[in-house]
């Protein structure tokens, strides 16, 4: 034990974390339970009303089964700490094991509407997603984004305005872009022409925009509804085929063209990020400028770019909230998903991939915990609401895996001045 | 840096910058009002609406937060002074909060967790103020102490897990903010924290005996709070500028690699900076409640947490500065509803103020340039450590 790396260390323990936890849940789900009657999940096949699908299972014998799972993700976890790999994959078969045992034991005698589940994490993960792609472009290269919040808000209440004058929704998706661009302007010209400390100058940016859409929406947006706050929204498209795909189809293939941005958007970064020549200057700038610089790569105006790329990327995201579903803005409707963004940002290490799994965990999560309060629940739903934000710090604590941000990440970066 | 240097960073910048955040508020307020908007074609017109709008506004601030002249000539003019009063009891609580910001910003650490910390100190002084019978002074005292304790507590677990494993104490405390957030809408739903006969999240009021008292009579409501406040903050300039606990926080702040070098723990200066952090918000917390809100709600915390940042960076992150900022702050914010009553103003627009004035003043190096002001070499602008500091 004693010559094992501190990386190595720390996945002793997550492991061991994991095995507890399992035998604790086998004990509570499965032995000690008291649950006889069954659950449902309710499945979606194909098309939406047309082919429902239940699967019916005895509480004690749902719980099992998954925990079986999670001991099966435990069992790839201990393969890949062997292999000497991250322990990512087998994570999620022991999340997923595990939340699934729960939910058969805590929904015993009730209805669940599978489907409905993921299609409304997925809904709730969207903004999420975008905020952090908006974090990472900032802080791969070496600008730390508390502003993601103001970015959304921002986007949102323009796209809404936009719409609502021109009635049409697509002019509110292409103004809202910009209106994420002004904000990472903002912080742009603070953070890296005058070096004022990032992370007070996007908390105070924050601040402005909350208070500047809250007064123009008092003053403006509720007196003159008609003109300035009724805008359309996006219907859904159905792509065919894709949308076919069993469970996985009409929540992914079903969506606004919002979302099909973000698919496009998730994956390029990704393979732009690792594959090009902006991706690797992008991350030797956020690394160590010092380095980038003296090869000739421009270091401000790559941070300058990025962190204007990261104002569009997260207006099309903040448009999500007005045209994206409701039409309508109202005040501080972002509440808080800016900072969730940051938080999945960094409970995903800084990577775009793990940034997506993190949005969608606590998309999940918190659309469980409401699926679990209308379906009546004995746990309060606001232990289930502290969720994401326990996993957080328990995930930046280095519980998991340590976190790592990009070296030079928060330091503004002039010649001459380390 | 010799004193005239002091009086311009210290005086001068602030100045501007609320110049300059009271301007672009002025225009923000006039070109959102679709009437003074619709003279925009006779400019003589235009400018006079214009200008009477937003006097009429910043005049209605005044009014709202200082001295009312209409309560001064009805009844007394003492009476006038009811909006001073009402500044100070929103001061109190802004004050603590302000000083738990402040002081982490002393050791290097920003704390966005007032929020969160606030809600404790809430929660623990209603308890007690609620459930216990105690004689007076003596009940206050325990509240506070209750309050404090559980505030410090909340704190110190930011403290601890930077310390400990290195956690980043912004995206902590962000995170235990919403956890305050959710657990005292829990809190406030069980049995204990239930008024009775009520099912809405309202606590029982704290008992008579454990009120702080309000000194100028019942019908002002400035209370002793603002004491404890003021003391509040002569204990942090001590603990600072006099005590060698105050001395190692400063070192930290300064130089984290050096203070190591010196012998200084990082990790005692960091856990135990947090949970007097923790402490102070606490105890704003419990002044709230004891002194104004006598009854805890889900929604005690307000945005207190994002005005005690604003407030310890207007400051300048020091006890004097962030008293100051805090009476200012909250002076805009109580006038910020006479605004709206009086005017139909939104009182959002104090909000868009606050922000534009702390954003001049957290970007000396802007003012300067527009004023042609003389640089200093030892201007040293605030700053939180990066992800990995």
């Amino acid at each position: 034990m004693s010559n094992l790396t501190a990386q190595q260390l720390r996945q002793v323990r997550g492991l061991i974390t994991m095995g507890v936890i399992t035998i604790f849940a086998f004990y509570a789900f499965y032995f000690n339970s008291d649950k006889t009657e069954s659950i449902t999940f309710g499945f979606i096949v194909g098309n939406e009303w047309v082919l429902l699908k239940e699967w019916v299972v005895a509480s004690k014998t749902g719980a099992g089964i998954f925990l079986i799972c999670s001991m099966f993700g435990l069992l790839i976890g201990y393969l890949e700490f062997k292999a000497k790999r991250t322990l990512t994959f087998s994570s999620l078969i022991f999340g997923f094991g595990f939340v699934m045992s729960f939910l058969c034991w805590a929904a015993s005698g009730k209805f669940i509407p599978f489907t409905g589940l993921l299609q409304g994490s997925l809904m709730l993960s969207i903004p999420l997603i975008f905020g952090s792609m908006s974090g990472l472009l900032c802080e791969k290269s070496g600008v730390i984004n508390i502003a993601i919040e103001g970015q959304l808000l921002a986007a949102a209440f323009v796209s809404g305005i936009v719409a609502s004058l021109t009635q049409n929704s697509i002019w509110g998706l292409v103004a809202a872009p910009f209106a994420g661009a002004l904000i990472s302007l903002l912080l742009a010209i603070f953070a890296i022409k005058y070096a004022v400390d990032q992370v007070i100058i996007g908390f105070v940016i924050n601040v402005l925009v909350i208070g500047f859409t809250g007064f123009i929406y008092s003053e403006l947006l509720v007196e003159y509804e008609e003109k300035w706050n009724s805008g359309p929204s996006f219907s859904s498209i159905e792509i065919p085929l894709l949308s076919k795909i069993p469970i996985i189809g009409p929540v992914l293939f079903n969506q606004t063209i919002i979302v099909y941005l973000m698919y496009v958007i998730v994956i390029v970064i990704q393979i732009a990020l690792f594959k090009s020549k902006w991706g690797l200057r992008t991350r030797a700038v956020g690394e160590m400028p010092v380095a980038a610089d003296s090869v000739g790569i421009n270091v401000n105006r790559l941070r300058f770019f990025n962190v204007m790329l990261a104002g569009f990327v997260a207006g099309i995201g903040g448009a999500y909230f007005t045209i994206g579903s409701v039409g309508s803005f109202t005040k501080q409707m972002t509440a808080g998903a800016g900072f969730i963004a940051l938080a999945g940002l960094i409970f995903g290490k800084w990577s775009p991939r793990g940034a997506v799994i993190a949005a969608l965990f606590f998309g999940f999560a918190d659309n469980l915990q409401s699926t679990l309060t209308i379906i009546g629940l004995a746990i309060p739903s606001e232990f289930m609401l502290m969720v994401p934000y326990v996993a957080t710090i328990i995930a930046v604590s280095g519980v998991v895996g340590r976190v790592r941000a990009p070296a030079a990440d928060g330091i503004p970066y002039s010649r001459g001045n380390k | 840096m010799n004193l005239i240097q002091k009086i311009k960073k210290n005086v001068l910048i602030p100045f501007f910058a609320f110049i300059f955040a009271f301007f672009i508020g002025g225009l923000v307020i006039v070109f959102s009002d679709p009437e003074v908007m619709s003279n925009l074609k006779s400019p003589s017109k235009f400018l006079t609406t214009a200008l009477s709008k937003i006097g009429n506004s910043y005049l209605a601030v005044f009014q709202g937060s200082i001295f009312d002249i209409n309560l001064a000539r009805g009844e007394s003019f003492f009476k006038g002074f009811y909006p001073l009063s009402e500044t100070i009891v929103t001061a109190t609580p802004l004050i603590l909060t302000g000083l738990a910001v402040t002081l982490a910003f002393r050791s290097g650490l920003f704390n966005i967790g007032a929020q969160g910390q606030f809600i404790f100190g809430a929660i623990g002084a209603s308890y007690v103020g609620f459930h216990f019978d105690l004689p007076p002074v003596i009940h206050p005292i325990v509240a506070i102490i209750t309050g404090v304790f559980l505030a410090g507590i909340y704190g110190g677990i930011v403290g601890l897990l930077k310390a400990k494993t290195g956690a980043h104490e912004v995206i902590v405390t962000i995170m235990l903010n919403y956890i305050a957030g959710f657990f005292i809408l829990w809190v406030l739903k069980t049995s204990v924290f239930l008024r009775p006969g009520r099912i809405d999240p309202l606590a029982p009021e704290v008992n008579p005996n454990s009120r702080l008292s309000q000194f100028l009579g019942e019908d002002l409501r400035i209370h002793v709070g603002i004491f404890i406040a003021l003391a509040a903050a002569l204990f942090v300039w001590w603990l600072l500028k006099k005590s060698t606990l105050g001395f190692k926080f400063r070192a930290v702040g300064a130089n984290a690699n050096a203070a190591r070098s010196a012998g200084i723990s990082i990790a005692f200066v960091t856990t135990s900076t947090m949970v007097l952090c923790g402490g102070l918000a606490g105890l704003g917390g419990a002044v709230h409640v004891l002194g104004t809100e006598y009854a805890l709600t889900n929604n005690i915390g307000g945005s207190l947490g994002f005005d005690a940042i604003t407030v310890a960076l207007l400051g300048g992150a020091a006890p004097l500065g962030t008293v100051i900022a805090a009476l200012l702050f909250a002076a805009l914010r109580t006038g910020g509803t006479t605004l709206q009553s009086n005017t139909g103003t939104p009182a959002e627009i104090i909000q868009v103020i606050q922000a534009l004035i702390v954003l001049f003043i957290a970007a000396p190096a802007l003012i300067k340039g527009i004023f042609r002001l003389k640089q200093s070499s030892t201007d040293k602008t605030l700053t939180a450590k990066g992800w990995n500091g």
